[in-house]
């Protein structure tokens, strides 16, 4: 579904993804991981179209999606949950869902509506509070907001950067037992994230990065004690811990 | 009931106002206050939901101004063929404008339109075959339409409040419309609203054309009412007092831009008269003293704007309502 090849996008002077090179299959979660600064929320950008890609290409169902913007992008099924939310604060809970349907809202508002109830259904935590400024929402609420938000766009291929920052762990469980009920309706799924545990029990597959390269990729009950992984990912040797224990 | 009481009851006290003031010189500052509260409705969308800021707004005034002076003196346009082209003319220069201008940030951005109008400021008093140069053009007819000719003060107090009612009344259906959805996003972030497919540099170019459309609009009607034009009130000083309207007024409220430009339009006129009472023989820089003053005052205790004030009312009634 999604295909990779040789990727390579920097931040000014900084290249920050070198040669990246992978494949995501149709209804597949991958996880990708590492610690801060290896380029993990770079990848996400650079599928959501908001970072230039310097060299490589992504190929989406096989239509290239280089150069193009990120509304375009968003209309051809990619749909990025950015890191820390970045939900509409002053704006209500309904306004955000809303505004993840942009592109369909001016031909399909029957449609969306019931998207908006389905997304309800979902997440019944945001029930009751449609009409609630976003921004007046626990953190845990605003993460299901924003997750709502990003499948409002009924994305092909849905990214996750790091969903479970800031969250307790009991909303962290909650979130990822979300996630892997999705996975189940089919949507493919990236998911960026630094609570390691967490990703490899829900995801289909893994990939490592360090400095803007992948390290390491396979399934995860293979990286869970994988020494390399830990080093990757928590800079440091220790064993993952049983995500039964989030 | 209660919710269309007020906006009600507030268009037929603006109606009914005109029986009651005798004097022209006062009808001919609500006149003004009209004009003005047309250009913040559109700066107000700008800044108050796309979140830019234009110091420039007074060139697309003085370009619909002079559209309709132009046509009407030099090509003997009717007048609502000339003041249709005054929309159409302050919306095609922004688009031009605004594609590359809007890509820059904040200060950057305000520097950019601040520059634009200054350079269409300087146009007026050089182009002296088009514009007359500084001594302007003369002769601009009244507005005609239907055979209903707007010769007096009264007639043109009912044809700006309408054009201030209609406008309102299209603004505040555009703001909770998708697209005002999308711009309150822009506004609290633009990543974001990228994000969730958003053209952010389409709608702020959106934002930008219609708010100088309504300029241009404003400026024509300005032209047809004074029936003489000359770059004077088209400079820098007329674009900041648009701009201190907008916040004053408050940025993103319904009534802001009716309440800041009522205020700073009244209270110069205020200063004006009452200035040289306190303190005889003072002159216009005495009066830009008291005007920042009280200003500085209206922002410190109420910094989201007067029209903040009547959106807690509003929200208050609403509250007893439920």
């Amino acid at each position: 579904m999604l295909e990779i090849k040789c990727l390579e996008v920097c931040h000014g002077w900084v290249q920050a993804l070198r040669g990246l090179s992978f494949q995501v299959v149709r209804g597949e979660m991958l996880a990708v991981l590492g610690l801060n600064g290896a380029g993990k929320s770079t990848l996400l950008g650079a599928l959501a179209g908001l970072y230039k890609i310097k060299k490589g290409d992504i190929l989406l169902d096989g239509e290239s999606l280089s150069g193009k913007p990120p509304h375009q992008i968003v209309k051809l099924g990619i749909s990025l949950v950015p890191e820390r939310r970045e939900i509409f604060n002053s704006l209500t809970v309904i306004d955000n869902l809303l505004l993840g349907a942009y592109h369909r809202y001016r031909y399909k508002k029957n449609e969306v509506i019931i998207d908006v109830v389905k997304i309800m259904d979902l997440f019944p935590a945001l029930r009751g509070k449609e009409n609630h400024p976003a921004g007046t929402l626990s953190g845990g609420l605003q993460q299901m907001l924003a997750i709502g938000r990003g499948l409002m766009a009924r994305p092909r291929l849905l990214l996750l950067d790091e969903p479970s920052v800031g969250l307790a762990p009991l909303v962290t469980r909650e979130i990822m037992t979300t996630l892997a009920e999705l996975k189940k309706t089919g949507v493919t799924i990236i998911l960026v994230e630094q609570n390691t545990a967490a990703a490899l029990k829900v995801a289909d597959r893994a990939l490592v990065m360090e400095r803007g390269g992948i390290v390491m990729s396979g399934k995860p009950r293979d990286m869970m004690e994988n020494s390399r992984v830990q080093q990757a990912c928590l800079g440091r040797t220790r064993a993952v811990q049983p995500a039964a224990a989030l | 009931m209660k919710k269309i009481a007020f906006p009600v009851a507030l268009i037929l006290a603006f109606a009914g106002l005109p029986l009651l003031i005798k004097s022209n010189y006062l009808l001919g500052i609500l006149i003004i206050i009209g004009l003005y509260a047309i250009i913040v409705i559109g700066l107000g969308i700008l800044m108050g939901y796309a979140g830019q800021v234009s110091f420039g707004h007074a060139a697309f005034f003085g370009i619909g101004g002079y559209t309709v002076a132009v046509l009407t003196t030099a090509c003997h346009w009717p007048s609502i063929a000339a003041l249709i082209a005054a929309l159409i003319l302050p919306g095609l220069v922004a688009a031009i404008i605004g594609g590359p201008t809007l890509k820059l940030k904040e200060l950057y951005l305000a520097l950019a339109t601040l520059a634009f109008g200054i350079l269409v400021h300087i146009l007026f008093n050089e182009l002296k075959g088009i514009t007359g140069g500084p001594s302007g053009l003369t002769g601009i007819p009244y507005f005609t339409v239907g055979g209903l000719v707007f010769d007096r003060d009264i007639r043109f107090y009912y044809l700006v409040w309408s054009a201030v009612l209609l406008v309102s009344l299209g603004v505040n259906n555009l703001i909770h419309s998708r697209v005002g959805r999308a711009m309150r996003a822009v506004r609290e972030s633009e990543h974001a609203s990228e994000s969730v497919g958003i053209d952010t540099a389409a709608l702020k170019l959106q934002a930008f054309v219609f708010s100088a459309v309504l300029a241009g609009l404003a400026g024509g009607l300005y032209a047809f009412y004074v029936t003489f034009i000359s770059p004077s009130p088209f400079g820098f000083h007329t674009s900041v007092q648009f701009v201190l309207m907008a916040v004053v007024g408050g940025l993103g409220t319904f009534w802001g831009p009716l309440l800041g430009a009522g205020l700073v339009v009244a209270l110069g006129e205020a200063l004006r008269w009452a200035t040289p009472l306190v303190i005889p023989g003072a002159g216009g820089e005495y009066q830009i003293i008291f005007f920042g003053a009280i200003l500085m005052l209206v922002m410190i205790v109420k910094p989201g704007g007067l029209g903040a004030v009547m959106d807690l009312f509003k929200k208050s009634e609403e509250g007893e309502a439920h």
